[in-house]
Order: structure tokens, then sequence, then C-alpha cells
């Protein structure tokens, strides 16, 4: 009997199918029943695509029988943020004002998924429009944690982590504006990356804060994440933000280790984490010392800001991209007696309250007379945390944080305080602001006996040595799992 | 703020929202005491400059595949209510 391929990472299932071991057929719908079984209780998938999932794993097994080389994902099952857009196949953003959305396109890093050969399983949850820490402001129900279904997997890319995490997929992607791919990455105990603004192309991801959104894997090991990223990173001419610098060998030099690389503990990211959160950034740099690096501390005092900046900018952003919900194009219609009254009860049914809360606090911030005081005020901190950062840089190669301040959470603990959830962003904002690349990566367990994870920040195109320094904590990291629910 | 991001507030939302976007904004009074006079700000992480693209025919999406997902439509048009008031 062939041993099962669920558990595997995505390099491993790759060679299996390359080397015509196992088809990418008998992948597929090992992944998919896990997934029927198992995700009614986590819900971290909005749709399965089973159908396309086993064309698409049938076309790579093609290739394999003709020689062809079906490429680096070959017959690896993804899962895909829902807010990536997919043509012919219900996007929702987990929204009901795109509920029964087909979306006529596709996003850039799914067709570069799929030329790759991975096969795309299905739609995984979010916050709506990945506005939020915990995955709760789904419109279609939360996601719970696979390690404790009793709390929440983080978020907004939460559906996508908790996926990963469950074994349900071996790689996903998702999005991240203030934190939204390594907090759930965090908090489900797996691997999540943010590259430089401008690596990946946002071609066909739902806009939020467009100076802050990128799109970036998530995977339960460090070299299965530099696989991904280097499949979906590249220019785009379809994303006039995408950097037409080309895209470093990411995987070549990931074992290169950390000896004489210089390593900045940030002060002001560590004070007031939870305790047990504390005590695991302090092993992971002490195991970076043993492996060679040179570790010290380093103040970065603007990075104390960066909540205040971002939840002015991100909201003012938002206000302003959500503006095309209009019931016109797509969408939900309310219908009302003239096109205002239309465009009032459309948006007023459609949208979920944490995303109305955001639309008004951008609105505000943008508005004549609070403009200067508001928006204006919040870009010149956002100077100052780039400032700040490229001080540290000076003498640091990569600098070292928490990813959260806490392990998981209870669902329900923070929902009726916005500013609450808002906090447990507050070490991976500041990396949004700057446009920096930055990755979380699980070091053991924490608080009630959930995952911590250790994250790394690098200047712009970094990702070299990020990869290697997190390689390098991976390896150090305690090697303790909690049993997964259906374990 | 409701009215210019056409929304509707019941009265309880309003109080609700009124509550937390104080309590959000008294958060940001931490960056308003910060000297800023010598800083420009920043929109945008990356120097950003104009792109255009090669003036040739490339394809478009499919007219009738976006039509399909309008709430109302005819002829390849979006319908909407009424925007203008009957002839004098």
């Amino acid at each position: 009997m062939t041993p099962s391929t669920v558990g595997l990472g995505a390099a491993e299932i790759a060679k299996l199918v390359r080397s015509k071991q196992i088809s990418a057929q008998e992948v597929a719908e090992e992944h998919l029943a896990l997934v029927r079984l198992q995700d009614p209780v986590l819900n971290s998938f909005l749709q399965i695509t089973d159908d396309a999932a086993i064309a698409s794993a049938k076309a790579v097994d093609a290739k394999v029988a003709k020689g062809e080389d079906p490429g680096e994902l070959a017959g690896v099952p993804v899962a895909l943020k829902d807010n990536l857009v997919t043509r012919g196949f219900a996007t929702t953003c987990a929204s009901q004002i795109l509920k029964g959305w087909r979306p006529p396109y596709t996003a850039t890093v799914v067709e570069k998924i799929t030329r790759a050969g991975g096969v795309v399983l299905g739609k995984t949850n979010l916050d709506e429009f990945a506005m939020g820490s915990s995955t709760e402001n789904s419109s279609f129900g939360p996601t719970r944690n696979p390690y404790d279904l009793n709390r929440v997997p983080g978020g907004s890319s939460g559906g996508s982590a908790a996926a990963v995490a469950a074994r349900f997929a071996p790689l996903a992607l998702g999005s991240d504006t203030g934190g939204s791919i390594r907090q759930p990455a965090a908090l489900c105990g797996i691997v999540g990356v943010k590259p430089t603004y401008g690596m990946v192309s946002r071609y066909g991801l739902i806009a939020f804060a467009s100076s802050l959104d990128q799109i970036g894997p998530f995977a339960r090991s460090v070299k299965d994440a530099a696989l991904m990223l280097q499949v979906i990173a590249g220019h785009d001419p379809r994303d006039s933000t995408s950097l037409e610098s080309g895209v470093p060998d990411l995987l070549s030099d990931i074992d290169g280790g950390v000896e004489g690389l210089r390593i900045g503990i940030i002060e002001e990211l560590i004070d007031g984490v939870a305790p047990m959160v504390g005590s695991a950034i302090a092993e992971a740099a002490n195991s970076l010392s043993a492996q060679g690096a040179k570790v010290e501390y380093v103040s970065v005092p603007a990075v104390r800001y960066g909540l205040s900046a971002y939840y002015l900018i991100a909201p003012a952003e938002a206000s302003s991209n959500l503006a095309r919900y209009d019931g016109v194009r797509y969408g939900l219609r309310v219908a009302g007696q003239d096109m205002n009254e239309t465009y009032i009860s459309s948006r007023t049914k459609g949208f979920g309250p944490e995303v109305k809360r955001r639309i008004m606090l951008g609105t505000f911030a943008l508005s004549s007379g609070y403009y200067d005081a508001y928006y204006g005020k919040a870009q010149k901190v956002r100077t100052m945390i780039i400032n700040s950062f490229q001080k540290a840089y000076e003498r640091f190669d990569v600098l070292l944080s928490p990813t959260a301040p806490t392990t998981a959470f209870e669902l329900g603990a923070k929902a009726a305080d916005p500013l609450s959830m808002y906090l447990s962003d507050v070490c991976t904002i500041p990396t949004n602001l700057a446009g920096h690349p930055a990755m979380s990566v699980p070091y053991g367990l924490g608080e009630n006996e959930m995952p911590i994870g250790v994250q790394i920040l690098a200047p712009a195109l970094g990702e070299v040595n990020m990869l290697r320094v997190a390689r390098a904590v991976e390896k150090g990291s305690p090697l303790i799992r909690r049993k997964l629910f259906w374990e | 703020m409701a009215n210019l991001a056409k929304l509707a507030l019941s009265e309880e939302e309003e109080l609700m929202y009124t509550g937390q976007l104080a309590a959000i904004l008294d958060h940001a009074r931490d960056i308003m005491a910060l000297d800023t006079a010598d800083l420009s700000p920043t929109a945008h992480p990356l120097e950003l400059r104009n792109v255009f693209r090669r003036d040739v025919e490339t394809p478009s999406l499919d007219r009738d595949e976006v039509m399909s997902q309008a709430p109302a439509a005819e002829e390849g048009r979006f319908m909407v209510p009424r925007i203008l008031g009957e002839a004098p």
C-alpha cells in the first residue's frame, strides 16, 4: 500500500510526483478527502474546487507521463485566500457584497502556481476584505485554530494558515497588509512570509490598502515557503507597482548558516509581550548566537508609533478602495428609489461591522479639515518609521522580534473591543509601513500550550538573508507540536 | 461620516461606532504630539514613476463575461435607476 502523502512537505511531494513514485491525482484525492472529512469543524475553506483540482492534477500526471517537466510545484496541493480572484470560481472576500460573484479574470500569482504544476484545492476563509486579526469578521463564520478549536487561528488569512497547519495542504497563499500572513502563521505554528512590497504582483488581489498589501506564502517549513515565494515572485506588467529588479535565488543559499551575520532584537517590540513569548525570542536569539551570529539588542524607537499611523493610513486607503462596491457593476445591489439610495442600501446590507468601522475611520481621516491632522500626520510618521529602520539596518543585517504579543486567544475574547484586536498587530505593522520583508517562524509552545512565532525582519529586498536566518531559527527550535484536532 | 461613506446606521449602531471610533482616534493621539515638521510624508514605500505600456493591442476582459456579473444589464450596458429628472 502506498503511504499517505498527507503531512508531506511541498518539495517532497513535487519530487515524488516528478519521479513517478506517486500520481498528482492521488495526492489531490488524499488531501481533498481529509478536507471533506475534517474541515466542517475547522471552517478553513469557503469553497472546495474538487473537479478543477482533479483536472489540474491529471494535467500534471499527463505531463509526467510524456516526459515533460510539470514544474517545481508538480502536484502540490495549494489553498488560496479568497481575496485572490479566480476566473469562473466564486471569490467573496468573505463579504456578502461579493457573494456569488464570478471574476472574469485570474490573479497573476494563481496563474504562476498553476503553471508551476501546483494544484489549487479551493478558497480559504478570511476576515471580511482582510480586515481583522482573528478571522472572526468573516460573514461566513469564523475559522478555528486546528490545535484548539476554542481559539482563533489569527487573521486575516486565518483560513489559509489553519488549512496548512491542519495538513489540508502543504502550501497556501495569503495577503499581508498589517500582519495578515505573519500573525496567523504564528498563532497556527507554521511559517508565513510577507515579501518586500512590489516583489509579488498584486494583480488580482482584491485591494484593501494598496500601498501596504502584499501577497505571500504559508508553509510548514522555511524551505517550502521559499520555494513558493520563488514561484510567485517577479515583475508583472499588469501591476504597475511590481518591481522590475530580478528575483534572487532564494533557495540555493538557504542553508548557508548565520556565521558573522549581525542580528538585532528590537527592544520596543519585546516590551509587554506575554512572558513565554518573550522567553522564546531570547532562546531563539541564543540559538542564533550559538550558530555564529552576532546578536544584540537594538532600539528602533519609531516602531512604537506604527499602530497609530497604520490605523489612519490603512482605513484611509480602504475607504477609497471600497468605494467601488456601489451595486452597479458587480456584487450585491439592493435597489432604492434613486442612485444614491441604491448606493447606500447596497453598501449598508453588503458590508459587515468591521469593514464599516474602517470605511468610516478612513473617511474621517481624509475629510476636509481633518486631513492634515490625521492622514497627513500619519504619512509623516510613516517616514519616521522608515528612517528609524534605516538607522537600525546600518548596524544589523536582520532584526528579530515576536510576531504577535500573545499566543492564540479564545474566540470572542476581543470581538467587542476593536482596539484590543488591533493591538495584536503591533509587532507586524511597522514592516508594512516601510515596505520591507518579514516572516514568522514557529518556535515551540507558549501560554495555553499554543504555538509561538519568531519574526525575522529585513531591509527591502533582503529576502536571502531573512530566509537564511529563518532556516537557522527553525533548526534551533524546540521540536514540540501539539496534536491537531483530528489526530 | 456614515453619510459621506454612503452607509446608513441605526441609532444603536451610531452610538456603538461613535464610541469605538473615539477610542481608536484617542489611541492615535500619541503621534499627534510628535515633531514631524522636518519630515516629508510617505504615500507609498516605492519611488513611483509613471509606468507606460507599449501602444499595442492586447486582449481585454471578455465583455459578455463581465456583463454577466452585473446586478442589472441590457445590451452590453449596466442598468441603474434613473439619475436625471423628467424633462420639464
